[in-house]
């Protein structure tokens, strides 16, 4: 199935959108206080690494950092396409009572975000958690709403989302894939 | 991208380099799970583990249990029904039965040699071999490679002793298969009584102990079978003792940071020296440990196989994804 492919965002697009999500970030949390940031594999971990330097640079303190990988908390892994990878979750600190940003590329049906706030209840009780996404494309199939949106981005199902980032595919870009012959 | 599509786990032997590091990754990646507060994950949900030992067996069963109950699995167990019977036809009875049960895993230990080939072909369910006779015994071997990986991150070059009763250890061949498949120099050290024919083409035979740790990265010991000493391998144990029990004096003949494994149970001042069992050099609670995390891992691969009809979307997948498409490459669907 050949697709033609468009670039909806550049490196510069996917920089200046990092840049205001850090910033709301520390607006909502007053600071970087009992922050910490969780990044859902595989791109989610790469966006949350970048949130956490820019949150640095801004003030001054690191937020705590983790890795998620929701592979044994998903609902479709008897009819996934691939075999999920385990790749292990590193939460190495204590995550009662801090604010927590679970970071991902690209928010679709809303699955990923479930299994994920699964596998974070499992390590303690924060105070709060938020959702910060690259891009929210839609079709939203549980009830879960981004707290921070670096893009828009309306599709049709048909559609796939694509981030690619430096640290994993070479280059920053996002671009959505649709099927030849397709509006 | 698959790298493991096996129905049952039955031994290493035919396993590939690729398959070894894959599992072995699998499990380095659920270790973490049993450090939480909450050592529960859903993945198992819903699915019926049967362990099936007709041999005693601490470590190995109470560590597949733990294992199928931290990933929300429902663990039934049944020992010893066909010990009196004879031995084909009361293990197919028990096949016939347990298939009734309908589990998504039967895990098998057995005396005879084959006996979880014989059940993995009358079976809907996955099969795990829990050591069958003098064969195999897999996910053993799979916890002493994750403790050696956890050591010495190459296996590759490593030259590995592993000293005993190797004609009757289906630890010891599950090792020896996986061990020359990841590119180790195998060493197999022991009285010429208890070694088998084969010796010679798995590897380095040698019939003295210090010889044959001399440097060594890694001394696997093996447990005398006293149970299946009927027969006269070696005039007496005390004899065995004081030839091949492994001290700190003989150990000293290794690598200054070789690293010492043991399946497991200990005949303390048989095989093992108290010196070395719990000195320093010694990694035998890792491989307990790591048992759990290997047992999730291989529960969860046979399960969550793919289907034939997947394997073949996703060959057709990974055909149309050029351009580095890696959305469905990667296997995130939502």
């Amino acid at each position: 199935m050949a697709a033609k492919e468009r670039v909806v965002m550049d490196a510069d697009a996917v920089d200046r959108a990092l840049t205001r999500m850090a910033h709301e970030i520390l607006e909502g949390n007053a600071g970087s206080q009992g922050l910490v940031l969780i990044g859902i594999r595989s791109r989610g971990v790469p966006l949350a690494q970048r949130l956490a330097r820019k949150i640095e640079g801004i003030e001054g303190a690191a937020p705590a950092f983790g890795i998620i990988d929701i592979t044994l908390y998903r609902d479709d892994l008897h009819t996934a396409l691939a075999q999920p990878q385990v790749r292990g979750t590193e939460i190495s600190f204590d995550i009662s009572d801090k604010t927590i940003i679970i970071v991902d590329d690209v928010l679709y049906t809303g699955r990923t975000v479930r299994a994920a706030l699964d596998a974070i209840v499992d390590f303690g009780r924060p105070r709060r958690v938020r959702l910060a996404v690259l891009v929210d494309r839609g079709h939203r199939e549980l009830p879960i709403r981004p707290d921070h949106v670096g893009k828009n981005l309306p599709t049709s199902l048909e559609e796939s989302v694509n981030v690619r980032l430096r640290e994993c595919d070479g280059c920053d870009q996002v671009v959505v894939l649709s099927p030849e012959g397709g509006k | 991208m698959i790298r493991f599509a096996r129905r049952h786990m039955l031994g290493l032997e035919s396993y590939t380099r690729d398959e070894l590091s894959f599992v072995l990754e699998t499990a380095g990646a659920f270790k973490e799970i049993s450090e939480r507060n909450i050592k529960r994950v859903p993945t198992l949900r819903g699915k019926t583990v049967v362990s099936f030992f007709c041999e005693e067996s601490t470590r190995t069963r109470v560590s597949f249990e733990i294992a199928a109950k931290r990933m929300s699995a429902d663990f039934v167990s049944l020992t010893g029904a066909a010990s009196s019977a004879k031995k084909g036809e009361s293990l197919l009875d028990t096949t016939r039965n347990l298939d009734a049960m309908r589990p998504d895993i039967i895990i098998l230990r057995h005396s005879s040699s084959g006996a979880a080939e014989f059940l993995a072909q009358r079976v809907a369910c996955a099969i795990i071999n829990a050591g069958d006779g003098a064969h195999e015994h897999p996910t053993q071997a799979l916890v002493d490679l994750l403790t050696i990986t956890e050591h010495k991150p190459v296996i590759a070059g490593l030259t590995v002793a592993i000293v005993g009763d190797i004609l009757h250890s289906r630890v010891a061949r599950s090792n020896i298969f996986a061990l020359r498949t990841l590119g180790a120099h195998v060493r197999l050290v022991g009285p010429p009584t208890l070694l088998p024919p084969e010796a010679a083409q798995w590897g380095e035979v040698v019939h003295n102990l210090k010889e044959g740790v001399r440097d060594a990265d890694v001394v696997m010991m093996l447990r005398v079978q006293l149970e299946r000493q009927g027969r006269n391998y070696f005039p007496t144990i005390e004899e065995y003792a004081r030839y091949f029990c492994l001290n700190e004096e003989k150990l000293g003949a290794a690598k200054p940071d070789v690293i010492v494994l043991h399946p497991g149970p200990l005949n303390r001042g048989v095989e093992i020296a108290s010196d070395v069992a719990d000195g320093p050099y010694s990694v035998i609670m890792g491989q307990v440990t790591n048992g759990i995390a290997v047992r999730m891992a291989t529960m969860y691969l046979l399960v969550n196989r793919p289907s034939a009809e997947l394997e073949e979307e996703l060959a057709e997948a990974r055909r149309a994804a050029v351009n580095g498409d890696e959305t469905i490459a990667t296997g995130r669907g939502f």
